[in-house]
């Protein structure tokens, strides 16, 4: 793959940084990033990932984009209220950058479709509410063998990690199972801070960038938490638990099944 | 005894095991903590017999389950 030109000039500030360069700025056209929700986590990274010029972006929500979404989802502008998510959101990101290629999936990733969908991506971004989608998103990786960046925020505290299957803590390492519903209360009960969910996606975005190109660390074994009141990182070392019930020793979950629905599921 | 519990610094009582620890520090619904002591997570059934020692450090870890 050859950049144009206007390709050259739009992404000048990648490949004028040297761990980038044209080679890095191609390797992000070339790659598929799946984005799992087009809400307050999915959109930050959508247009951020649009922005970097990755070539193709897959965008998962069934929803229809509510009022009480746009105080976060950014993606997503008042006229649009009543759409599609995926409409507006595959819109918004062609408007910023045509030269992405946006694939709508405008349903819910369950066991039946998650594997089929996230075969042809390079990158997986968790930006689901609810523990069920979490724990899904989490196993489905696992059996497709594919990277994901982890989130969740509630109220004023985020945290997130990226597992690499079978190499990496995934999400059971540190939470078994989904909680009882009803017991942990969902962002539409609790409230959760609109800026606090664009810090955390651009996290994730970041986190998919870095490794499309090979750069840095990434978040794996590590859970960082984010609290935007005391505006306190941590990054607490966690590890795979032989343990486990998807990538331990001797593991119970040996295929793709829908967890439970809890908490986050309750419409307000 | 001195332990960290989530990077800060706290002072316990001696023998005290790891459910009785989330009580102390007033964790309102423990059934939704993950507990890693000194980076292994606990088994839940192991909370009522894990005592903490001088020096451990203790994670709780939160569910989080939003993003939209």
């Amino acid at each position: 793959m050859n950049l144009t030109d206007s390709q050259i000039e739009r992404y000048s500030r990648h490949i004028i940084l040297e761990q980038v360069g044209l080679a890095g700025q191609e390797a992000l056209g070339r790659a598929k990033v799946l984005i799992v929700g087009a809400g307050g986590l999915g959109s930050p990274a959508a247009l951020y990932l649009g922005a970097a010029g990755v070539g193709t972006l897959g965008i998962a929500d069934a929803d229809a984009v509510d009022l009480s979404n746009l105080q976060r989802q950014v993606i997503h502008h008042t006229a649009d209220v009543g759409r599609p998510k995926v409409e507006s959101a595959a819109e918004r990101i062609r408007a910023l950058n045509p030269e992405v290629t946006v694939r709508a999936y405008p349903e819910r990733v369950r066991a039946a479709n998650a594997l089929a969908i996230m075969r042809d991506y390079d990158f997986v971004i968790d930006g689901t509410d609810s523990f069920a989608a979490k724990f899904l998103l989490n196993d489905a990786a696992y059996f497709a063998g594919k990277p994901l960046s982890h989130a969740g925020i509630l109220r004023f505290e985020g945290q997130l990690t990226t597992i690499r299957p079978g190499a990496s803590a995934c999400y059971r390492c540190l939470f078994r199972e989904p909680p009882p519903a009803g017991a942990v209360p969902s962002c539409s009960q609790a409230g959760v801070l609109g800026v606090l969910a664009g810090v955390v996606g651009c996290l994730q975005a970041t986190e998919a960038i870095k490794y499309i190109l090979g750069l840095g660390e990434l978040l794996t074994d590590s859970l960082l938490t984010y609290d935007a009141l005391a505006m306190r990182f941590r990054k607490v070392a966690v590890r795979r638990s032989p343990d486990c019930p998807l990538c331990g020793d001797r593991p119970s979950i040996k295929e793709l099944v829908d967890p439970e629905e809890a908490a986050c599921e309750l419409r307000p | 005894m001195k332990i960290a519990v989530n990077g800060d610094a706290a002072e316990v009582r001696d023998g005290l095991n790891v459910l009785e620890l989330l009580a102390e520090r007033q964790v309102k619904m423990p059934d939704m903590v993950s507990v890693e002591l000194n980076g292994e997570i606990l088994a839940r059934p192991d909370f009522a017999t894990t005592i903490v020692r001088d020096g451990d450090q203790v994670e709780f870890l939160y569910f989080m389950g939003g993003g939209a």
